[in-house]
């Protein structure tokens, strides 16, 4: 799940400057579930701009923005509210305001800050485990990664920073060693804590990423 | 090759340790800013009254005025520089970089850290780079030593440095630390300088359990002079691995406030006699935080003598 949060209405408006027509897009995945682009969302979006003496020409939530072919196609679809628009609002991550920046020439804004890859543990509550660092060193933390969860993403054990279990920068944030250290306890697989990790490949995904299914038949064989 | 100091005045930190003798550094913390006089004034106090000094790296994540800028000025003024060298600030390109320039000009102790969090220090919204931490830094400067970079390039010339690494004898929990401990000798560090510590007990404690995982690598106290109640408060409730006790908070506390430097002056007078006099260790690191002023102060109550050990 791809965790955003709206960036305050403000900073929204001073985007939408001079365009006073506005097609609203909303994604029914991620940015449903973390309440910052979903139908309610956007209704209550609209209404807001309106109230700004915008005029918004239509809106549209369905699944994955970020799906490159299914925004053009709902562009398509809402062909007329589309072509009467300044500019598009997109309240969803940033792949999903890209998606919208491949269906059209016009001016396209961001309605939300992307924050992390998160994990859901309640009702809007959500932490970050997994940082997409391209290269998985799970199998040898129990399972607990320490890229993301120790706030240094350091491979050999926590730093001097580590306190009762807390992080230096929050004693609201676990350290992510400790919890390692007692995973491993657990498992009666110290060994693993003792082995010295080498200078990890931080261009195991080398920017911007890209990744391409190999047709049957290619690839030399 | 040229080395452009080639003359070394003082015996290096390794030369002092593997003779023998108790091992006394003292810690220059940079200015933010170019005004280095005091500093300078620091160094020529402190350098013929402790063997080495250690030059902190932005410390507390604090941008300030280099640590190995600071590190050449200590060998200029006829000092023995610790170079500590963190991972927040720099990759392993520029990381091994400084340590070929280090090296050439007659640097020969590092001291290595993983370095504290960008959030905790005065640029908050830098990025912190982490490339590697403490342990990889060891590893990547035993390979720089046997004359590769960490791409696995062959260097024109290497590097040799006594490395050194930190232990927080305080941590809580203390296993994970003493796991980290371990893998730190493996990666290559020859001697250690502790975080602070006030609890002689615990340190006792603590250096039963380091010399039972090695007795080969040399360890050195860390003091952290007391200057007031507040500060005790501060420490206690705030930096991790650190922890005064009641008695010597205590202590502290009693001493009416015109006397509260003369305290902490005498509290870590007693801490190192006791290093010295109990063998607990191979030397003290004195971290006067500010008032480096006072370090001749407090080895002299110490009765310690650094050229007559």
């Amino acid at each position: 799940m791809i965790i955003t949060t709206s960036k305050p209405f403000e900073e929204v408006l001073k985007e939408l400057e001079g365009e006073d027509k506005v097609f609203i897009v909303g994604c029914g995945s991620c940015a449903t579930t973390c309440e910052t682009g979903g139908e309610e969302q956007v209704a209550e979006m609209k209404a807001k701009l309106e109230a700004e003496g915008k005029t918004v020409t239509g809106t549209v939530v369905y699944e994955e923005v970020c799906h490159e072919l299914n925004t053009k196609r709902k562009f398509r679809e809402n062909k007329e509210a589309v072509e009467a628009a300044d500019g598009f609002l997109v309240m969803c991550c940033g792949a999903g305001v890209q998606s919208v920046r491949e269906a059209t020439e016009k001016s396209v804004h961001p309605a939300c800050n992307t924050v992390f890859l998160g994990n859901i543990q309640r009702h809007g509550h959500f932490v970050e485990k997994c940082s997409l660092c391209g290269e998985c060193v799970l199998e040898d933390f129990g399972a607990i990664c320490p890229v993301t969860r120790c706030h240094k993403g350091i491979l050999n054990g926590p730093c001097g920073g580590t306190d009762e279990g807390k992080c230096e920068t929050s004693k609201e944030k676990d350290c992510g060693w400790t919890l390692i250290y007692n995973q491993l306890e657990k498992m009666g697989k110290l060994d693993r804590f003792r082995k010295i990790y080498g200078l990890k490949n931080w261009q195991a995904n080398m920017k911007p990423g890209r990744v391409i299914f190999e047709k049957k038949g290619e690839g030399g064989e | 090759m040229t080395v452009l100091i080639k003359e070394h005045a003082k015996p290096s930190i390794q030369e002092i340790l593997e003779s023998g003798k108790f091992l006394v550094t003292g810690e220059i913390g940079p200015p933010k800013g170019t005004d280095i006089d005091e500093m300078i004034e620091h160094i020529n106090l402190l350098k013929d009254k402790v063997h080495a000094m250690n030059i902190t790296d932005n410390q507390s994540s604090v941008m300030r005025y280099p640590s190995l800028g600071t590190a050449i000025l200590i060998k200029e003024l006829g000092g023995e520089p610790n170079l500590q060298v963190t991972c927040r600030d720099r990759n392993r390109l520029a990381i091994e970089a400084d340590l070929l320039f280090a090296y050439t000009r007659g640097i020969r102790s590092v001291l290595c850290l993983t370095g504290d969090s960008i959030p905790v220090g005065d640029h908050k919204e830098a990025k912190a780079v982490f490339d590697l931490e403490s342990v990889q830094l060891l590893q990547l400067i035993r390979n720089m030593e046997e004359g590769r970079d960490s791409g696995g390039n062959e260097l024109k010339g290497g590097v040799k440095f006594f490395k050194g690494a930190i232990v927080t004898p305080e941590a809580v929990p203390i296993e994970p630390q003493m796991l980290k401990f371990e893998k730190k000798i493996e990666a290559g560090a020859q001697w250690f300088q502790t975080q602070a510590v006030y609890d002689m007990d615990n340190f006792k404690r603590f250096m039963e359990k380091a010399r039972k995982i090695s007795d080969k690598v040399y360890i050195c106290c860390g003091l952290v002079l007391l200057t007031s109640p507040g500060q005790i408060k501060y420490m206690n409730a705030n930096v991790p691995g650190v922890f005064v006790p009641e008695s010597l908070a205590r202590e502290m506390e009693d001493a009416p406030k015109e006397e509260r430097l003369a305290t902490g002056i005498r509290i870590m007078a007693r801490q190192i006699r006791q290093c010295i006099d109990e063998k607990l260790c191979d030397g003290v690191h004195i971290m006067a935080i500010g008032k480096e002023s006072v370090v001749p102060r407090i080895l002299e109550e110490a009765g310690v003598d650094i050229t007559k050990m």
